[in-house]
């Protein structure tokens, strides 16, 4: 059965997402009614869904739709904007994460993000993934040789960067670098992580590497991911909800989206008939 | 239809106005290096012989106008040290003016482009005219209230007199804007993705750019001393009435000594020489060092520069 949530006014209040996040575990991240604003245009629409826990929930949809806009209101990337708006509530832990008593700070510390084109710090490879365990306040040097190695592994990329840890980030290739910044995010261990198209960058083997490393992960952390590649979305996720035009289209798991999506709008773009 | 032509691909022809457009940027880069050439082929030709040890390390103990009595030591300490301590006041604030315009204040706010617009302003304003406001304020106001504030009833004014910590301060006020202009442009050219990166690790704003943004700008930091240096060491006007002294038996000792200066130096040789022709070798040689200096404080500052960038790339 597929589950769909509708902005469309006569359908506000049935929130069948709920039944997605009864079917794997608590919601871990959850908006109810969240519209936002780019100054006087209005990028999201009356969302309301459940992302479960431990689970990959793909965001997909044409360019412009607002998936990225949603994925960064889990972290409050988008404080950083000037003229942004926000109604609706953002619960992140059952936590109202707008909430004005709510530290962004300590948020951010347990919502990791991965951004769409890499961005290792140019530093060593080592303080790269040492950078964020510093911001925590760990010192002792053993402590964070082991921390490092321990999150470049869970990377995949230990095997590859053992020897030239201290040399420049920047001297990685695209889909190395990607890995880096992700070792980087989750060396934190963060509950949640977010990846606002994380392999559109990179070659098709990198790109698998990326998606082997996402299946790996969702044993340990709540992984959103934006994509634009449909493929991609249908292998790796749990759960997916297609946006379009700012609204929530339709949510549900990716199987039956993909296979038997109960909205005709979702299924011309999931067979490439329009996006 | 018969199949589309290929027509022959006609010889290069030669356009007369792209001629003359490039003998003209020619000819003009020619005349400015001509213009250089001459300036420098005449002052270390006249100012060269003059030079010895002695010039040098000598004050002007004997008699400052005549040729092989004088020396400039005293204005090479002088001009060295108000340009160094300008540096200090005038890097660390316009360091922390361009950090607040690009990473903290809003770039569309009001108080944003009136702040912008004062700063462009103050490049335009020509230096006497900060020589009267380091003068008027510096002096006379500042210095006047920490003698009233520090020396109740002295009779003899410490601090509101030239000196040359205000002949520095009058300094660094006038080329605060350079040191913004070229910080702005460094923290501008850091891609926003690194300050992303560092917030999402849940980094605050200040650990965002003491550990990831001012870093990468510290290069371009350097080039803004670097050119506000080049610009002060030069300068009279500013210190006129701020700090220089026409004449000193000995070297500042304090910041609320006065100080002798290159540049003040080559305008009293060529106006109060009793006898132009005596001291017309020791005016070359003078302006010989000015220029030397400045190359030197230049050279120093490209190097470490230099240095922080091979650092930069390799290490980290």
């Amino acid at each position: 059965m597929s589950i769909t949530v509708n902005s469309h006014p006569a359908l506000a209040g049935r929130d069948l997402s709920a039944d997605a996040a009864r079917n794997a575990g608590h919601p871990m991240i959850e908006t109810r009614g969240l519209n936002l604003y780019y100054g006087p245009s209005q990028a999201l629409k009356h969302i309301s869904l459940k992302v479960p826990e431990r689970v990959v929930t793909a965001f997909i949809g044409p360019s412009g739709c607002g998936k990225s806009t949603l994925l960064r209101c889990f972290n409050r990337m988008n404080d950083l904007i000037d003229n942004v708006r926000l109604e609706g509530q953002v619960l992140v832990g059952g936590q109202e994460i707008y909430d004005p008593e709510i530290d962004v700070i300590e948020l951010r510390k347990r919502v990791g993000m991965v951004f769409q084109r890499s961005n290792p710090f140019p530093k060593t490879i080592f303080e790269n993934v040492a950078y964020g365990l510093r911001l925590l306040g760990v010192k002792s040097k053993s402590d964070l040789q082991d921390r490092v190695e321990k999150s470049l592994r869970q990377a995949a990329l230990w095997e590859e960067v053992q020897d030239r840890l201290h040399a420049s980030a920047l001297g990685l290739s695209g889909g190395q670098q990607q890995r880096l910044c992700i070792a980087r995010a989750i060396a934190i261990e963060p509950g949640i992580l977010l990846m606002d198209e994380p392999a559109s960058a990179l070659d098709p083997i990198a790109t698998g590497k990326i998606e082997e490393l996402i299946l790996a992960l969702k044993q340990d952390f709540t992984i959103v991911i934006v994509t634009h590649n449909m493929q991609q979305a249908a292998r790796i996720s749990d759960f997916t909800a297609f946006f379009y035009l700012g609204e929530l289209v339709e949510y549900g798991r990716t199987i039956t989206l993909f296979t038997n999506p109960s909205i005709k709008q979702t299924e011309e773009y999931v067979t490439g008939r329009f996006g | 239809m018969s199949n589309p032509v290929f027509n022959p691909i006609p010889p290069r022809r030669l356009d007369p106005v792209s001629l003359c457009f490039t003998g003209l940027t020619g000819l003009a880069t020619v005349l400015i290096l001509a213009i250089l050439g001459v300036i420098l082929a005449n002052i270390v030709y006249h100012g060269g012989a003059n030079f010895s040890w002695g010039f040098f390390t000598g004050g002007t103990a004997q008699d400052m106008f005549d040729v092989g009595k004088s020396g400039v030591l005293p204005m090479i300490a002088g001009t060295a040290a108000r340009v160094i301590l300008m540096s200090l006041f005038v890097i660390p604030a316009g360091v922390i003016t361009a950090v607040y315009l690009t990473e903290y204040a809003r770039s569309s706010s009001l108080h944003t482009r009136i702040i912008r617009g004062a700063v462009n302003n103050l490049a335009g304003v020509p230096s006497i005219v900060f020589g009267l406001f380091g003068l008027g304020f510096f002096i006379n106001f500042l210095g006047q209230r920490l003698d009233a504030w520090l020396l109740p009833g002295a009779a003899e004014p410490v601090w509101g007199k030239p000196a040359i910590l205000w002949a520095s301060l009058t300094l660094a006020v006038m080329t605060l804007p350079v040191v913004i202009v070229a910080t702005e442009e460094s923290l501008r050219a850091i891609p926003q993705g690194l300050r992303e990166a560092s917030l999402a690790l849940g980094a605050t704003k200040l650990q965002t750019v003491w550990r990831i943004v001012l870093p990468q700008a510290l290069p371009g930091i350097l080039t803004g001393g670097i050119l506000a240096i080049s610009r002060a060491a030069g300068e009279v006007a500013p210190i006129l009435f701020t700090g220089a002294a026409y004449y000193m038996a000995r070297l500042p000792q304090s910041l609320t000594d006065q100080f002798m200066d290159l540049g003040y130096h080559v305008f009293i040789l060529s106006t109060q020489s009793p006898n132009i022709d005596k001291t017309r070798p020791i005016l070359y040689a003078t302006v010989m060092v000015l220029l030397l200096l400045t190359f030197a404080l230049n050279l120093v500052a490209i190097l470490i520069r230099a240095r922080i960038r091979t650092r930069m790339r390799a290490a980290h």
